[in-house]
């Protein structure tokens, strides 16, 4: 379920691409080895299974034992014991979207799809638009001064426990993340992320192809929504999925009875599996998840900036459902600008300094947490016995909900950038990179290196013989 | 000054060493006029094209693969850098070491609670997969490691004073609250 990844892509002699796979090639096998591990040891145990989104799996894990624990499925804790989280939570949203815009994308943005990959990188936008650079830089940071305060630590905190969390914030923390010298502050951090929406905006309106055709195809979105009104809410709520055209395929589904409803297929060349809505079958019930699906699921979002930009993102598909690969960077900068706003609200929230940080009441034997991870649904299962070790733990991560899209992703850019070209380019393979980086794969979760991964090709014959092997 | 040559790699880690890296913030702004990147996720050079000063390395092994790479920094790197718990001594991976590796696919493949339908008992198994090892091992018991930097992951305070010091070669002030192991 996890680790590096390799791409692979058959063309056969007459030029045409045959088969492409997403491969990821590394296991590790959590699911076996927390067994027999006390249960309040998941959530820093199992966060290490990424650094680039650790609190994602902090917070669902916690959430899992909370049930676990009798302090309710979600909404049960303390003001403070939410709100700590919640605030953690956007904390990380802020810095991994941001991570993934500028640190991974804004490259391509920058320099074009088929630039020369010694500039089209990190480096390459410090060195020519140092200016955005330092936005970027300075985003991230602030996100992780966030997780800071409320988990303890910047990369695998310990803030959440089963029933609440183990500190408040401080007048002296909010202060400093409230009203810090120029730009480690809330307000510049909203101002930025709407900074970081008109940049967008300016190279989509230029590039409108490009950014609307690249990898486009129809498929089901899945993501939480908040239960009582269907709100954007990346923390807490009830499953729902829409097919292509919109329509509710499921709806106000129980995180607790997830796998009545999801199952997952093994296939053999790949140590991710591939899941999907157990009603509709493996053909026809994948999904995929993450910035795009979140919009495409839910009614709203709950924060005045990014509302707006929400219903000018729906105006653009005339309220369907958007299947445009590329759009996952603009619903991604509409959450960025939401983390933002929401961290500016809670900072304010008087809450955030209560006392009673834990909740407990009568212990279960088995809990499912399911979060808003920044790169989609996220599923957290645990059961202990008695003597409070844990005998099952299932993980579905975000990044194995997008298994199959990405492989959609990745066949359907091959055979527009490859099929009868006499020579395969450099630009022509990141071009599939740029296909799987819209879906932004954990880089530790699923993939490799910063979003960018070893791609194999492989020239075949009609007889299946290898002609010849590229590798970039 | 001639700029210093710097690699990384994640091997068998979560990336969250690398993530202590850009905790430098702003100062990575500072460290890329210090020094180049060759072959490194942070610039998505993917093979070596010079000879490299310091080559830093995330993650212990877990399989064929982990080892090659291992090697190839190992090879084109003068001085070559544990960075994190899992380089260092094999970290939360390890904790699969006690456990024969049969038992851990069997649990994600065939016995996990939504794998229902997986009938004729798939494992992944395929040429483009790496052969994992029996055991996730620590870096230096693969290859000679010159430095290590602990914590899970090492702090980037950690990580920025040990490159300043290798790249100006001034001795490296380690206060105790520094180095830190969780």
């Amino acid at each position: 379920m996890e680790g590096h990844g390799k791409v692979t892509i058959q063309i056969d002699d007459a030029g045409q691409v045959r088969e492409s796979r997403l491969h990821i090639v590394e296991f590790r096998g959590f699911e076996r080895f927390v067994q027999g591990r006390p249960y309040w040891e998941a959530p820093v145990l199992v966060q290490r299974l990424c650094g680039i989104c650790p609190v994602s799996h902090h917070l669902a894990a916690a959430k899992a034992l909370d049930v676990i624990v009798g302090a309710g499925t979600g909404l049960g804790l303390t003001a403070v014991g939410e709100k700590m989280r919640r605030l953690m939570h956007y904390g990380q949203f802020f810095q991994s979207h941001v991570l993934h815009f500028f640190h991974l994308s804004s490259p391509d943005f920058l320099f074009g799809i088929d630039a020369d990959p010694a500039i089209r990188n990190i480096i390459g936008v410090a060195m020519h638009h140092k200016d955005l650079a330092v936005q970027g830089v300075m985003m991230r940071k602030y996100g992780q001064e966030v997780i800071k305060y409320t988990a303890g630590k910047k990369i695998h905190g310990t803030g959440a426990i089963p029933g609440g969390i183990n500190k408040n914030l401080s007048i002296e923390e909010r202060d400093i993340l409230l009203h810090g010298a120029d730009p480690l502050n809330a307000d510049k951090m909203v101002e930025w992320s709407v900074a970081a929406l008109e940049f967008f905006k300016a190279f989509h309106k230029n590039n409108k192809t490009l950014v609307d055709t690249f990898a486009e195809f129809p498929s089901n979105h899945l993501s939480i929504v908040r239960a009582a009104d269907g709100a954007l809410d990346l923390y807490n709520g009830v499953l729902r999925a829409v097919d292509s055209e919109g329509n509710r395929i499921l709806d106000d589904v129980d995180c607790q009875d997830y796998n009545k409803y999801i199952e997952e297929e093994v296939r053999s060349w790949s140590y991710m599996k591939f899941p999907y809505l157990k009603h509709l079958g493996k053909e026809k019930g994948w999904y995929r998840v993450g910035p795009l699906s979140r919009l495409n699921t839910c009614d709203f979002i709950p924060t005045p900036l990014a509302q707006k930009e929400f219903e000018e993102f729906k105006a653009y598909t005339n309220g369907k459902p958007n299947n445009m690969t590329l759009h996952y960077h603009w619903a991604r900068l509409i959450e960025t600008l939401h983390a933002a706003e929401e961290i500016r609200n809670l900072l304010k929230d008087p809450d955030l300094q209560n006392e009673d940080l834990v909740i407990k009441g009568e212990k279960a034997h088995k809990g499912v947490g399911v979060i808003e991870a920044p790169r989609g649904t996220l599923f957290h299962h645990y059961e202990i016995n008695d003597n409070d070790q844990i005998t099952l733990a299932n993980l579905i991560v975000s990044t194995t909900n997008n298994n199959e899209p990405m492989n959609v992703a990745v066949n359907h850019t091959a055979k527009s950038f490859m099929n009868g070209q006499k020579e395969i380019t450099e630009g022509m393979m990141n071009a599939v990179e740029v296909a799987i980086r819209a879906y932004d794969p954990c880089l530790s979760c699923a993939t490799h290196a910063l979003g960018k991964m070893p791609l194999q090709m492989t020239l075949v014959n009609s007889k299946n013989e290898i002609l010849d092997q590229k590798t970039k | 000054m001639e700029k210093k040559i710097i690699a990384t790699t994640s091997l068998a880690g979560c990336f969250g060493c690398h993530m202590s890296i850009l905790d430098i913030d702003e100062r990575i702004l500072d460290l890329i006029e210090l020094v180049e990147f060759n072959k490194s996720p942070v610039d998505d050079i993917k093979t070596f094209t010079k000879p490299v000063d310091i080559g830093i390395v995330e993650g212990g092994c877990c399989n064929s693969e982990n080892v090659e790479v291992l090697r190839s920094f190992r090879k084109n790197c003068k001085i070559l850098i544990s960075l994190g718990e899992c380089a260092i001594m094999g970290g939360l991976p390890a904790l699969r070491n006690g456990i024969p590796i049969e038992e851990c696919l069997r649990e994600a493949y065939l016995e996990g609670p939504t794998v229902g339908l997986n009938t004729t008992k798939i494992l992944p198994n395929d040429d483009e997969l790496p052969m994992l090892l029996d055991k996730v091992y620590p870096c230096h018991e693969v290859v000679k490691i010159d430095y290590y930097l602990p914590g899970c992951p090492p702090r980037a305070d950690l990580i920025w004073d040990a490159l300043v010091a290798l790249i100006t070669g001034n001795e490296l002030a380690l206060p105790y609250e520094v180095v830190k192991f969780d």
